[in-house]
This record gives structure tokens, sequence and C-alpha cells, in this order.
């Protein structure tokens, strides 16, 4: 039972590490590649055809492919605080890159998730349900 | 309108990614990554109720996020969504039927305050 759990933790870690980099890249180069506005409902699909903006569409269908692969296991409740270091890394990434400073307040809410993320990750077995067919 | 995004972009991502643990949870674990194995695991999943229902829903939050990326800062659009991690959590709960114990709602707990502070 223990290398089973140790089996799916390896397997967690690297599949959450894939989540985690293609949310924070695809938000990045979406944002990137976006105009100031998009006028009309026809536009909302022409901005699609934007290179930064195709990049970032990529990187999104890749996180969404790898974090279905990660519920296929693991529950939502420890997918959900596990994957939020993803939300202070976009936060940083777009902070850096408009050259902005990042206030107390921004870094203690950066321990807090991580402090969480920690908390749930280390403390609980990523599956809470009976293991079902595998496919 | 800032507020109209957000509202739609919650309310679907949320029902999006449930539906996506409760297809998921149904179709069982990943255990073979070759690509012969995964175009198998697509072709099932594309079949899957639940999973239907989240792309569309997803979808639906894709195009209202895109919107919201026009007229506000990434670094406020991405903390301000996860609104939905409080919701979500509630309903891996109560409909998806985990076992939330009491380290997952203090992790929780902690993560929604860093989300509060990063987004203020």
């Amino acid at each position: 039972m223990s290398s089973e759990s140790s089996r799916l933790r390896v397997k967690t870690w690297i599949c959450a590490t894939v989540v985690v980099l293609a949310n924070v890249f695809g938000n990045f180069f979406l944002k990137k590649g976006m105009p100031a506005d998009l006028p009309t409902p026809w536009s909302y699909i022409t901005v699609l055809f934007h290179p930064l903006v195709a990049l970032g569409v990529f990187l999104l269908i890749l996180w969404l492919m790898s974090r279905m692969t990660l519920l296929s296991w693991a529950d939502l409740s420890y997918v959900l605080p596990v994957t939020a270091i993803g939300y202070v890394l976009v936060a940083l990434a777009g902070h850096l890159l408009l050259a902005e400073q990042i206030p107390f307040k921004r870094w203690a809410g950066i321990l807090l998730i991580v402090g969480g993320v920690a908390l749930v990750s280390l403390g609980t077995p990523p599956r809470s349900h009976k293991p079902e067919s595998g496919a | 309108m800032k507020w109209i995004y957000i509202a739609i972009i919650v309310a679907a991502t949320t029902v999006g990614e449930v539906m996506q643990a409760a297809g998921m949870r149904r179709h069982g674990e990943i255990r073979d990554f070759r690509p012969g194995a995964l175009r198998r695991a697509v072709a099932v999943l594309s079949r899957n109720a639940f999973v239907i229902g989240s792309v569309v829903a997803m979808a639906v939050s894709f195009f209202a996020y895109l919107g919201l990326l026009t007229i506000a800062d990434l670094s406020f659009a991405v903390p301000v969504t996860a609104v939905t991690y409080v919701l979500e959590t509630i309903l891996a709960k109560y409909y998806l039927k985990e076992h939330v114990n009491w380290l997952r709602w203090a992790g929780a707990t902690l993560v929604i305050c860093g989300v509060a502070l990063v987004s203020m």
C-alpha cells in the first residue's frame, strides 16, 4: 500500500507541475497578445489567430487536458489548493512584466497561499475515494 | 461590464470544473500514457456527458475571460476569479462526496485569505 501511495504521489506531482506551468504561461501569452478591446463578436474569433493568443490557447488546452488527467485519480478538493500556486505565479508574471512594485500585502498573500498548498498537499493523500476501473 | 464578465466566468468555471471532476471520477485513473492509450482515453471521454458539459461550460468561461482581459490587468483578472475556489471546495464535499478533512479546510481557508490579499 505504501508503494502504491508513493507511486501515486510522484505521478501527482509531475502532473500537477504540468497543470500549473501550462496555466501560468497560457494566461500570460493570452494577456500579452490581447488587443485593447474586442469591438464585435467576430473579433473574439479573429483574435484567436493572433500568434501570441494562439500560443496561449494551445497552452490552456494542454492545461485542460493535464488537469483532466490529474482529476482521473485525485480529489477535486486536493487539486484545487495544490494548483492554486498558479494564481500566485500568474500574478507575479503580470507584475514583473509590467514592472510594478509588489507591495507587502501581496507578498503576505503569496506566503498564505504557499502555506495552504503545503498543508493540503503534504498532509493528505491525493485520493479519498476508492479507485475505480483504470483505463 | 467588468463584474458581468466576472459573474459569468465564476458561474461557468464552477459548473465546468465540478462536472470535469465528476466525469473523470467516473472514467477512473489514467495509468497508460502511451499515445495509442491516450487516444483511446480521449475517444471514451468524448462520449462522457459530464466531460462534454464541462467543455461547453469552460468554453463559455473562456470567452468571457477574453472579454475581461481586454479591460482588466492580468494580476486582477486571475486572482478575482479564484472565488470559484470557495464554491468548488463546498461542491467537492456535498456534490462529489469527497472526504474534506480539517487539513483540507485549513489549507483552503489559507489559500482564500492569500488570494484575497493578492487581489487587494
